[in-house]
C-alpha cells in the first residue's frame, strides 16, 4: 500500500488505480463531481427562476451573439477530446504525448476563456452589468461559476504538465492526470448544459 | 519497498503536534473540544434567551440584542455545535469499528477540521465587531439583504458558515471513501456496525446538501457585497428563492443531524442489553430510506408562503412518508431491549431517554406536517418545541450517550458513572421542563422569534417554568463538564473492552488505540465481529496480516495555514467598502482578501508539488507496544 512500491521503469497498467491512495483519490474525486453537479444545479435553478426579470437591461435574445459562442463551445468539446487521447497515452505508457497532449487541453482552454472574457466584456457595454437585473447577476454567477472551473483547471494542469516533466509518470503523479482528467470532463458537460440552457434557450424563449 | 523506509519524517509533540496531527483520533478530540466550546457558547446564549423571557415585558435584553441571539444560537448549534460533534464520534470511531489504519484522505480530514473552526471563529468575531446577525439562522430574504440589514453581521453569517460549510463538505467526502475503500477483509456492507452505516447515509446526505447551502451562501454575498438581484424584489430578484435553496439544503440537515445519533443509539441499546441489534437489515433500509426522502420534504417548512394546495399536498404527504422508517427503528430498539440483560450505565440511560423524547418529537412533526393543521402552528411555539425535541432530545441525547460511551475508547479513562447519571437526570428532566410546556404556548397563540409578550395573555408561568428548566439543563451541562474535568485526574488505565460486552471492532484494541489502531488488521467474520470471536470462544479477533512495518502519512501545518488564509479572505472582502483605499487606488480590504485567498493557494500549490511519502511505524515499535498492553 505504499505509494511507491513499483519497480522503477515498470508502470503497472492503470497506474492511477495501482495503489489504495489511487483509488481513493479517484473515487474521492467522483463524489466530489456529485457534489459539484448539486452546485451547478442549484445555479442553473436559480439562473432558470430569474432568467425573465430583465428589467431596463437588454434581453436574452438580442443580447447573445450565437457564433462566438459556438466558437468557444467547440474548443472546449475539443479540449475534452484532446484530454482522453493525454489519459490514453498515459496508459500506454507514453509521457511525451501525455505531456503534448495537456498542452493542447489547456491551449484550447485558455482560447474558451479568452473568448468568454471577451463576450463579458461586450455584454457589460451594451448595458448588461451584473447589477442591471436578476436576469444579469443569476447569468454572470452561472457562468462566471463555469468559467472560474476552467480557470482553476487550466492552472492545475499546467502545474501538472510541470510535475510530469519534473517527476515523470509514477503512480504518484498517474492519479493526479486522471483525476484532473475527469474534473475537465466535468466542466464539458456544464458548458453543454449552460449553452442549451442559457443561450439556446435564450434565443428561443 | 525498503528505500521507503529511508525518509525521516519530523513527529512533533506539544501544541505543534495538535496542530499538524492528521490522525483522526485526535482529530476527533480537536472536534469534540471545539464543538464543546461553541455548545457552550450556544447554550450561553440559550439561557440568557430565556433569562429575557421569565417574565412580561422584561428588558434583560433589548429587542436588538435579543434578534441577535436567538440568530447565534440557532446558526451556533447547528452548524458549530452539533455538526462539528458528528464529527467528533465519526473521526473517534468509524475508521476504528470497519478495521481501518486511518481515513482514507488524513490531510483532507485535518483540513475539514481547520475551515471548520476559523469559519466558526469568523462568525463569532460579529460579536466584538459592532454587531452579530439578526434575522434568524434561515437568514430569510429580504430581511437579510443589505435595505433592512446594512452593517455588517449578515456578512459574518455569509462567510463564517461559508468557510465553515467546505469544512464540512470535504469531510463528509473523506468519510465516504473511507467506508468504501477501506474496510477491513469480511467487513461487508451488511456486517458493518450501525453507527457506521449511519456515518456513511450522512456523510452522503452532507455531500449532496452542502454545495446547495454554498450556493445559496454565494449569492446572498454578491447581493450584499457586490450588489446583485438574486433575492432583492426591486431588481427582479426572488426572496422565495432563498426559502428553496436555503431549505433544500436545510431539510437534508437536520437528518445529516439525526442519523449519526440514531447510530450510536444502536449500539448503546444493543452493547447494554447483550443482544444483537433487532432487525439489523431493516435499521440499514430505514436509514437509507430517511437518507432518500429527506430530500423530497423541503418545502414543508414553507407551506405557509403560497405553494398552493398541490404542492403543500405532495410535500405533505412525503413528509408523513418518514414516519414509516423511523417507526422502523423506534420499535427494532425497543425489540433490542426487550428480553435483554439490560445495564443502565449513563450511557444508556441517555440512549434509552432518547426512544420515548424522540417519538415525541416525531408525533409533532407528523402534526406539522399536515399543511392545513400548520397554518396554525406555524410560527409559534410550537414549532420552536417540535424542533427541540428531536434535535435536543434526539441529537444531543445521542452525542451524549456517544460521549459517555466511547469516552474510554478516545481517551483511555472511564467517565464517572455517579456524575454520568446525575448529567442525565439534570438534564433530562431540564429539557422536558423547558420544551414540554412550549407545545402549550405555542397552541395558546404565543409566537416565536418574539423578545417579549404582554401580561395577562396567559403565557407567564409557563415562560417561567420553561426558563427553570433551561438552568436544570444548564447544569446538567455544568455536571458533565466536572465529570471530564474528575476523571482526567483518574489514571489512565481504562482496559481495551471497557463495558466487557463489546460487539465491534474498536473494542478489539488498547484504549486509546496505538497510532495505527490494529498492530493487525482484523479477519471479520460476522456481523457485530468481536462479539461473533467472543462467543466462539476467542480472546480477540483473527488477523488478516502478519505483524509488519506499517506505513503513516506525515503530519502537516498547511491545512492550519489553508484555514487562516479563508478566515482572512473573509473578513478582508467583507470590510472593503470600509476600510478605504492602500496606496492611492487599490482597496485595502480587497488586498487584505486576497492575500489571504494567496494564502490558500500558495498552501494548495505546496500540497500539489512536494510529495508526501509519510513514515513507517517499525516492527519493533509495535511489538513494543504490543508486549506492553497485553
Amino acid at each position: 500500500m505504499s505509494a511507491h512500491s513499483h519497480v522503477e521503469g515498470q508502470l503497472p497498467h492503470e497506474p492511477e488505480k495501482a495503489t489504495l491512495e489511487g483509488r481513493n483519490k479517484v473515487l474521492g474525486f467522483w463524489l466530489f463531481l456529485g457534489g459539484e453537479t448539486v452546485l451547478f444545479g442549484t445555479l442553473f435553478s436559480a439562473f432558470l427562476a430569474l432568467r425573465h426579470q430583465v428589467l431596463d437591461g437588454p434581453h436574452a435574445d438580442e443580447l447573445f451573439k450565437l457564433p462566438i459562442v459556438a466558437l468557444a463551445t467547440a474548443l472546449l468539446l475539443t479540449s475534452s477530446l484532446t484530454s482522453v487521447f493525454a489519459i490514453h497515452a498515459m496508459h500506454v505508457n507514453k509521457v511525451k504525448a501525455l505531456i503534448s497532449w495537456l498542452i493542447v487541453t489547456v491551449i484550447l482552454g485558455a482560447g474558451f476563456l479568452g473568448l468568454e472574457i471577451y463576450e463579458f466584456y461586450h455584454y457589460v457595454h451594451e448595458g448588461h452589468g451584473f447589477t442591471t437585473s436578476a436576469f444579469s447577476s443569476s447569468f454572470y454567477t452561472l457562468v462566471g461559476f463555469h468559467g472560474a472551473h476552467v480557470a482553476f483547471g487550466i492552472t492545475w494542469i499546467t502545474l501538472l504538465i510541470l510535475q510530469l516533466a519534473r517527476k515523470g509518470l509514477t503512480v504518484v503523479t498517474a492519479p493526479k492526470v486522471y483525476v484532473a482528467g475527469m474534473y475537465w470532463h466535468f466542466i464539458d458537460v456544464v458548458w453543454v448544459f449552460i449553452f442549451t440552457v442559457v443561450y439556446l434557450m435564450g434565443k428561443v424563449v | 519497498m525498503a528505500h521507503a523506509h529511508t525518509h525521516t519524517v519530523k513527529r512533533y509533540s506539544g501544541l505543534m503536534d495538535w496542530l499538524t496531527t492528521v490522525d483522526h483520533k485526535k482529530i476527533g478530540i480537536l472536534y469534540m473540544i471545539a464543538g464543546g466550546f461553541f455548545f457552550l457558547v450556544g447554550g450561553l446564549e440559550a439561557i440568557l434567551i430565556r433569562v429575557q423571557l421569565w417574565k412580561p415585558l422584561n428588558d434583560f435584553v433589548s429587542a436588538d440584542t435579543y434578534n441577535e441571539l436567538l440568530t447565534m444560537h440557532g446558526t451556533t448549534m447547528i452548524f458549530l455545535a452539533a455538526m462539528p460533534l458528528i464529527f467528533a464520534l465519526m473521526n473517534a470511531v468509524v475508521p476504528l469499528q470497519i478495521g481501518a489504519r486511518d481515513v482514507a484522505f488524513p490531510f483532507v480530514n485535518s483540513l475539514g477540521f481547520w475551515t471548520f473552526l476559523f469559519g466558526g471563529v469568523l462568525l463569532n468575531v460579529s460579536w466584538f465587531a459592532g454587531g452579530a446577525p439578526d434575522a434568524g439562522w434561515t437568514a430569510y430574504a429580504p430581511l437579510a439583504g443589505t435595505t433592512y440589514n446594512g452593517d455588517h453581521g449578515i456578512d459574518y453569517y455569509v462567510l463564517g458558515l461559508q468557510i465553515a460549510g467546505i469544512g464540512t463538505l470535504i469531510g463528509g467526502i473523506n468519510f465516504l471513501v473511507t467506508i468504501i475503500n477501506m474496510r477491513a477483509p469480511g467487513m461487508t456492507f451488511m456486517r458493518m456496525p450501525m453507527f457506521t452505516w449511519t456515518a456513511f447515509i450522512t456523510s452522503a446526505l452532507i455531500l449532496f446538501a452542502f454545495p446547495a447551502l454554498a450556493v445559496g451562501l454565494a449569492a446572498l454575498m454578491f447581493d450584499r457585497l457586490f450588489d446583485a438581484n438574486f433575492f432583492d424584489p426591486s431588481g427582479g430578484g426572488n426572496s422565495v428563492l432563498w426559502e428553496h435553496i436555503f431549505w433544500i439544503f436545510g431539510h437534508p440537515e437536520v437528518y445529516i443531524l439525526i442519523l449519526p445519533s440514531f447510530g450510536v443509539i444502536s449500539e448503546v441499546i444493543s452493547t447494554f442489553s447483550r443482544k444483537r441489534l433487532f432487525g439489523y437489515s431493516s435499521m440499514v433500509f430505514a436509514t437509507i430510506l430517511i437518507g432518500f426522502l429527506g430530500f423530497m420534504v423541503w418545502a414543508h417548512h414553507m407551506f405557509t408562503v403560497g405553494l398552493g394546495p398541490v404542492a403543500n399536498a405532495l410535500f405533505s404527504i412525503a413528509t408523513m412518508l418518514i414516519a414509516i422508517p423511523t417507526g422502523i427503528k423506534i420499535f427494532n430498539w425497543l425489540f433490542t431491549l426487550w428480553g435483554g440483560s439490560i445495564k443502565f450505565t449513563a450511557a444508556n440511560l441517555f440512549a434509552v431517554g432518547f426512544v420515548p423524547t424522540f417519538v415525541m418529537g416525531g408525533v409533532t412533526g407528523v402534526m406539522l406536517a399536515a399543511a392545513p393543521a400548520d397554518f396554525q402552528y406555524h410560527d409559534s411555539y410550537f414549532v420552536v418545541a417540535h424542533f427541540h425535541y428531536v434535535i435536543v432530545g434526539g441529537l444531543i441525547l445521542g452525542i451524549f450517550s456517544g460521549l459517555h460511551y466511547w469516552w474510554p475508547k478516545m481517551f483511555g479513562r472511564v467517565l464517572n458513572e455517579t456524575l454520568g447519571k446525575l448529567t442525565f437526570w439534570t438534564f433530562f428532566i431540564g429539557f422536558h421542563l423547558t420544551f414540554f410546556i412550549q407545545h402549550f404556548l405555542g397552541l395558546l397563540g404565543m409566537p416565536r422569534r418574539i423578545w417579549t409578550y404582554l401580561d395577562g395573555l396567559g403565557f407567564n408561568e409557563m415562560n417561567m417554568i420553561s426558563t427553570v428548566g433551561a438552568f436544570l439543563m444548564g447544569f446538567g451541562t455544568i455536571f458533565f463538564l466536572l465529570n471530564v474535568v474528575v476523571t482526567s485526574f483518574k489514571p489512565k488505565n481504562a482496559p481495551a473492552d471497557p463495558w466487557e460486552d463489546g460487539r465491534t471492532l474498536e473494542w478489539t484494541i488498547p484504549s486509546p488505540p496505538p497510532e495505527y489502531n490494529f498492530a493487525q488488521t482484523p479477519l471479520v467474520r460476522g456481523y457485530d465481529a468481536y462479539w461473533k470471536e467472543k462467543e466462539d470462544g476467542h480472546s480477540g479477533m483473527t488477523p488478516a496480516e502478519p505483524i509488519g512495518p506499517i506505513h503513516m502519512p506525515s503530519p502537516s501545518i498547511l491545512p492550519f495555514f489553508m484555514g487562516l488564509g479563508l478566515f482572512i479572505a473573509g473578513l478582508g472582502f467583507m470590510y472593503a467598502p470600509d476600510w478605504g483605499k492602500l496606496f492611492g487606488t487599490l482597496n485595502a480590504g480587497y488586498a487584505v482578501g486576497i492575500a489571504g485567498l494567496l494564502i490558500l493557494f500558495v498552501c494548495m500549490f505546496l500540497r500539489s508539488v512536494i510529495d508526501d511519502h509519510g513514515f513507517h511505524i517499525e516492527e519493533e515499535e509495535i511489538l513494543r507496544d504490543l508486549g506492553g498492553k497485553a
